[in-house]
C-alpha cells in the first residue's frame, strides 16, 4: 500500500511514494538521505530527530510522514546559505563550542531556528524550558544555551529590534 | 603555539550541517535486519525453543537460538589483551545464552528482510524456561544456598581481594591495630551508590558484511581495535579476518568501551551467507542489555589523631556486577585504589574489594571507572569526620591531601604535579565559602540553604595495571599540509581537535594544516586501544609528539638536500626557515611538491611511531555547590556550582571548559535524580527508557561554572594530564555535603531524590 506524499523539503518540492505507516524520520533519512535527522529513542523522548514542519519543531520519529502532506519541512541540511556559509545559528553553535558528539546538535539547532524566528527575547530560564525537549549528555546544555541566546540576540539586532 | 589555543572543533562544521556521518548514516539500504529475542525471566535456563512459526514467516531469513551458537565463551571489556593468561579478562558470555542471567538476556535472534518482519518473528518464538528466583543484591547472591549464576564461580564472587599498604616502623602490626587504637578518634561510615546509565544519545548500532574471506563490522564504538580482537575471539576466527570501521559516534562515556553486539552482528552476517546485516539496539535494550555504572556499597573506617591527621583508613567495597563479568574486578579495584589515593594515611590503609554476580543488568565501564562511587564514600566520610570531631572541613582535607612527589605504595603511580590546593582555594573564593558557611548556620524553617564541597584525584590512563600503547602516523600532502592518522578515537570529547593541535605543535605548522582522519578503519588506522581512562591526550599525545618530531626531522633532512649549506633549519608556520634568524628559506608546499614529483629524488615523506607509555600521573580538582532544599517536598535546588580542575596544561581551554560542563551535568544527574530501578519479584528493569529514567534536562540545571588551575606535568607530552572523566567525579558528594550543611541530615545513599530525602528528614526529626 503506497501513498504519494507531496511536500516541500528544505525549500525543494518533493513527491514520494511512501508506506503510510512510515515515520517522517525514516522517510527523511532513508528515502531522502537527510541523515542529520538522528534517532535516539524512537518514542519522542530525546528530541534528536527534531525537524521543523511549517516552522514548528516536532519529533519526526513519532510523526507519520503522511501527516506532512502539503507542508514545508526543514532539516539542518537546508540551513546553509546559498554560498555554503553557515547560517548565523549554526555559526553560533560552532563558535560557542556547543557541539560535542554532535548527535543531538541538528535537532537542537532546529528548535533554535524556531526560537530565533519568533523574534522575541527570552530569559535564560525561558530558553531552558524551550530546549528541554532535547536531551544532551555531553554539554550540560551550558554552551548550547549560550549559542541559542547569542543567536536570538544577533537576529534581534539584525531585525533592528535592539 | 598551537597548544593552548581555543580553536574551534575540527568536526563542528560537519556536525552542525548534518554532514558528519554516524554508523547508521553510512548503512547501505536495503539491508537484512537483525533483532534479538530477550528472556522474560531474570534467572534460570532456556529449556527449549520452538522457532517453527517464526521460521515460516515470509521474509524471515534466519532464526538462530542459544542452541545454535558456538559453545565457547569470550570476554567483552575494552582492555588491552594480556598475553599472560592470569591477567586475561573473564570469558563468561556466549553470543546467545541458554543460562539466563539477567531479565532480558539474549536468547535468540532473527534475521529478516525488513525490521518489521524481524520483530514479528521474535513474537512467534515459543520459549520454555526453568526459572529461579531473581537475585538482585550482593547479600542475596552471597547467601548460603543461592544457586551460582556461573558454574565457574560457585559462591557468586567473581573476585575478592584485600590489600594493606606497608606499615612504617611502629608498635602497630597491621591496619586493624591502628583503626582500633583508643588514642585515636575512631570513625565508621556506610555509604551507598546507585546504578546509573551512560545515556549517550546514539544507541549502540552496527552493521556487518563479508568481503572475501573476511568480515567487516561498522560500529559505534570507542575501541575499534579491541572490537576486532573480540569479534575474532567470539567467532573463533583469526583476528586478521576481521575488519572494524568506527565512524563518528554519538557519545560513549564508557558504554562503548565494551564489545557489545558487534560479535553477534558479525556472526549473524556469517550465518546469513555474508549478506549485509544491520543490528539495531533500541533505547530500551540499551538500558537493559548494555552497560551501566556499578552500584557499590562502602563500609569505611578511619583513625584520626588529635591534630586532625588520618592515621589509618579502611575501605570495604562490595560491587554489584550483575549477570556478566564485563570489566570484571577492575572497577571496584580501581574504586578502592582511588579511595586510598586522594589523601595520605600516616600509618596504615586496608582495602577489601568484592565483585559479586547478581541478576541485575550488567554494569561495566562508565566515566570515572569506580571513582565517582569511591569519591562519594570518601568525601562524605571526610565531611562526616570533620563534623564529628569539630574540624574545619577544608583545612582537614588540605592537611591530609596527597602531596607532590607522592608515590602510591602499592602500584607505584607518582604524583608528578599537583594544583589541588590552588583548586580548592579558587573554588572557595568563587562560591564565597567562608561567608556562606557562616551565614547558613543555625537555620530554621522549611526552606534552608547550605554549601558543600568535595575534592578528588584521578590517575591518567591505565599504566601500570595494564599496557599503555599507541601509534600515530603523519603523511605529507602535495601542498605541504599533513594527514594525521590515529587509532585513538573521537567520541565527542574533542579528541580530533586536540590531536590536530598536538601534531601541529610537534611539527611546527598551523593546526589548520593538519587534516585528521577521524574514522578508524582497523585495516589502515595505526594501533591504539581507544578512548577510555582519560588516556588519549596523555598516551596518544606521546605517540603524536613522537611521530610529529620524526616527521619534522624527515622534512628537514629533505630540505637540506634542497638547501645546500642549510644546517640549522626549522619549520615555522608554513615554511622551512633558518633556525637562527627565522628567515624563510623554502615554503613547505614547494618542498612537498618536489618530494613527491622530483625526477632526482622522489620520496613520500611519512612518519609513524609507537609510544609505549610507562608512566602515569594524577589529575586533581574539586566541586563547590550551594544549594537550597525544600524540606517538606524533599527537593534540592542547586543555586550555584563550580568545578575547578588541575588537568595540567590545557591543550584547548574552550573545549576543556565544555568537557567540564558535561561532566558536571552527569554528576548532577548522579547526585539528584538518576537511578535504575528493578521489580524485586521479577528482576525486570522498571525504568529503562528516557522518560522514566530521570536524566537531567536543561531545566534541571543551574548555570555550570568551570575553572582551571594549569600545572605543567613533566610526564605529559605537552604538560597535560587527564580531563575527560574527572568532571563527573566530585559533584555528588559536594551536593550531599551541602545538604548536610543546610539541614544537619547526612544522607548516605544516592541519589538524593525527593522520596529519599523526605524519608531521611523524617528520621532526622525535621519532618513529622
Amino acid at each position: 500500500m503506497i501513498q504519494v506524499l507531496q511536500c516541500t523539503v528544505n525549500n525543494r518540492p518533493v513527491e514520494l511514494g511512501i508506506d503510510p505507516r512510515e515515520s517522517l524520520a525514516d522517510v527523511l533519512r532513508q528515502r531522502l538521505g537527510l541523515t542529520s535527522v538522528k534517532k535516539g529513542c524512537e518514542v519522542g523522548e530525546c528530541g534528536a530527530c527534531t525537524v521543523l514542519v511549517d516552522g514548528t519543531a516536532i519529533d519526526s520519529c513519532i510523526y507519520l510522514a503522511i501527516w506532512a502532506q502539503g507542508k514545508r519541512i526543514l532539516t539542518v541540511e537546508g540551513l546553509q546559505e546559498e554560498n555554503g556559509d553557515l547560517s548565523s545559528i549554526q555559526r553560533a553553535f560552532v563558535e560557542e563550542a556547543a557541539v560535542q558528539c554532535g548527535f543531538c546538535t541538528p535537532g537542537i539547532i532546529l528548535s533554535a531556528v524556531e526560537i530565533v524566528g519568533s523574534g522575541k527575547r527570552y530569559t535564560r530560564e525561558e530558553l531552558r524550558k524551550l530546549i528541554s525537549g532535547h536531551l544532551c549528555r555531553c554539554t550540560g546544555y551550558q554552551n548550547i544555551l549560550n549559542a541559542v541566546e547569542r543567536a536570538v540576540e544577533e537576529a534581534r539586532r539584525f531585525a533592528g529590534k535592539d | 603555539m598551537e597548544i593552548g589555543r581555543s580553536i574551534q572543533r575540527v568536526d563542528a562544521f560537519d556536525k552542525v550541517t548534518g554532514r558528519a556521518r554516524f554508523t547508521d548514516d553510512l548503512c547501505p539500504r536495503p539491508i537484512l535486519e537483525a533483532r534479538i529475542l530477550h528472556s522474560t525471566i531474570a534467572n534460570g535456563w532456556v529449556k527449549s525453543m520452538d522457532v517453527s512459526r517464526a521460521q515460516a514467516l515470509p521474509g524471515v531469513v534466519k532464526v538462530l537460538t542459544c542452541f545454535d551458537v558456538p559453545p565457547h565463551q569470550y570476554p567483552t571489556p575494552g582492555h588491552p589483551w594480556s598475553v599472560e593468561e592470569a591477567h586475561q579478562d573473564v570469558s563468561d558470555r556466549r553470543l546467545l545464552n541458554q543460562r539466563v542471567r539477567i531479565y532480558g538476556d539474549d536468547i535468540a535472534a532473527v534475521v529478516a528482510e525488513d525490521a518489521l518482519t524481524a520483530r514479528r518473528a521474535l513474537g512467534l518464538i515459543q520459549v520454555e524456561y526453568e526459572e529461579y528466583p531473581p537475585v538482585l543484591t550482593p547479600a542475596a547472591a552471597l547467601a548460603e544456598g543461592t544457586p551460582p549464576l556461573h558454574e565457574e564461580y560457585p559462591g557468586n564472587v567473581l573476585k575478592r581481594h584485600t590489600a594493606e599498604i606497608p606499615l612504617p616502623e611502629s608498635d602497630f602490626k597491621c591496619a586493624e591495630d591502628v583503626l582500633t587504637f583508643p588514642g585515636y578518634h575512631q570513625f565508621r561510615g556506610h555509604y551507598e551508590t546507585q546504578q546509573v546509565q551512560h545515556c549517550h544519545m546514539e544507541p549502540p548500532i552496527s552493521y556487518a558484511y563479508a568481503e572475501g574471506e573476511r568480515i567487516c563490522v561498522v560500529t559505534s564504538t570507542q575501541i575499534p581495535h579491541i572490537v576486532r580482537r573480540v569479534v575474532g575471539q567470539a567467532l573463533g576466527i583469526p583476528w586478521g579476518r576481521v575488519r572494524v570501521v568506527k565512524p563518528y559516534i554519538g557519545g560513549g562515556f564508557g558504554n562503548k568501551q565494551e564489545v557489545l553486539y558487534e560479535p553477534l552482528n558479525a556472526w549473524l552476517c556469517a550465518q546469513a551467507g555474508g549478506r549485509p546485516v544491520r543490528l539495531e539496539v533500541s533505547r530500551e535494550e540499551t538500558f537493559q542489555n548494555t552497560r551501566s555504572r556499578h552500584p557499590i556499597s562502602f563500609d569505611v573506617r578511619a583513625a584520626v589523631d588529635g591534630d586532625g591527621y588520618l592515621m589509618a583508613r579502611e575501605c570495604v567495597a562490595v560491587s554489584n556486577q550483575g549477570g556478566y563479568a564485563s570489566h570484571g574486578h577492575a572497577i571496584v579495584s580501581n574504586a578502592v585504589t582511588g579511595f586510598r589515593q586522594t589523601y595520605l594515611d600516616q600509618l596504615a590503609h586496608r582495602s577489601d574489594a568484592w565483585t559479586v554476580y547478581t541478576n541485575i543488568a550488567t554494569p561495566g565501564a562508565m566515566r570515572g571507572y569506580g571513582i565517582p562511587q569511591a569519591n562519594f564514600a570518601l568525601e562524605c566520610m571526610m565531611e562526616d569526620i570533620a563534623l564529628q570531631y569539630g574540624l574545619d572541613p577544608l583545612a582537614f582535607r588540605l592537611q591530609n591531601l596527597m602531596p607532590q612527589g607522592y608515590v602510591d605504595p602499592l602500584n607505584g603511580i607518582v604524583c608528578h604535579s599537583t594544583g589541588a590546593r590552588e583548586c580548592v582555594e579558587k573554588g572557595r573564593h568563587f562560591i564565597h565559602w567562608d561567608e556562606l558557611r557562616a551565614k547558613y548556620q543555625n537555620q530554621t524553617g522549611p526552606v534552608r540553604r547550605g554549601v558543600g564541597m568535595a575534592v578528588f584525584s584521578y590517575k591518567t590512563g591505565v599504566w601500570p595495571i595494564s599496557l599503555e600503547t599507541s601509534s600515530a602516523r603523519v603523511v605529507l600532502n602535495q601542498d605541504g599540509t599533513v594527514q594525521l592518522q590515529l587509532g585513538a578515537t573521537e567520541i565527542g570529547q574533542g579528541g580530533d581537535t586536540v590531536f590536530s593541535q598536538m601534531a601541529a605543535q610537534a611539527i611546527g605548522i598551523p593546526t589548520e594544516d593538519v587534516h585528521i582522519v577521524s574514522t578508524q578503519d582497523t585495516d589502515t588506522a595505526p594501533f591504539d586501544t581507544g578512548a577510555y581512562a582519560s588516556r588519549q591526550t596523555y598516551v596518544t599525545g606521546h605517540a603524536i609528539k613522537k611521530a610529529g618530531l620524526q616527521f619534522r626531522d624527515k622534512v628537514l633532512e629533505y630540505a637540506r638536500e634542497l638547501l645546500p649549506g642549510g644546517e640549522k633549519l626549522d619549520i615555522q608556520g608554513r615554511n622551512v626557515v633558518d633556525g637562527a634568524s627565522g628567515e624563510v628559506l623554502l615554503p613547505l608546499a614547494e618542498l612537498a611538491l618536489t618530494a613527491f614529483y622530483s625526477f632526482g629524488h622522489s620520496e613520500h615523506l611519512t612518519a609513524e611511531a609507537t609510544s609505549q607509555c610507562r608512566d602515569n600521573t594524577f589529575s586533581f580538582g574539586c566541586c563547590f555547590a550551594e544549594i537550597e532544599v525544600d524540606i517538606p517536598v524533599g527537593k534540592i535546588k542547586v543555586l550555584n556550582i563550580v568545578n575547578v580542575h588541575d588537568s595540567g596544561k590545557l591543550i584547548n581551554p574552550k573545549l576543556a571548559e565544555a568537557q567540564v560542563h558535561g561532566g558536571m551535568s552527569m554528576g548532577l544527574g548522579y547526585a539528584l535524580s538518576e537511578e535504575m530501578k528493578y521489580d524485586p519479584k521479577t528482576g525486570r528493569l522498571l525504568n529503562g527508557n528516557l522518560l522514566d529514567y530521570k536524566m537531567p534536562t536543561a531545566l534541571d540545571h543551574p548555570e555550570l561554572h568551570a575553572l582551571f588551575v594549569e600545572t605543567e606535568d613533566p610526564s605529559g607530552p605537552f604538560g597535560n594530564k587527564a580531563l575527560g572523566e574527572p568532571p563527573a567525579i566530585p559533584v555528588a558528594p559536594a551536593v550531599r555535603n551541602a545538604l548536610l550543611h543546610a539541614t544537619g541530615v547526612a544522607v548516605n545513599t544516592l541519589p538524593l531524590s525527593p522520596q529519599r530525602l523526605v524519608e531521611a528528614f523524617r528520621e532526622g526529626g525535621l519532618l513529622e
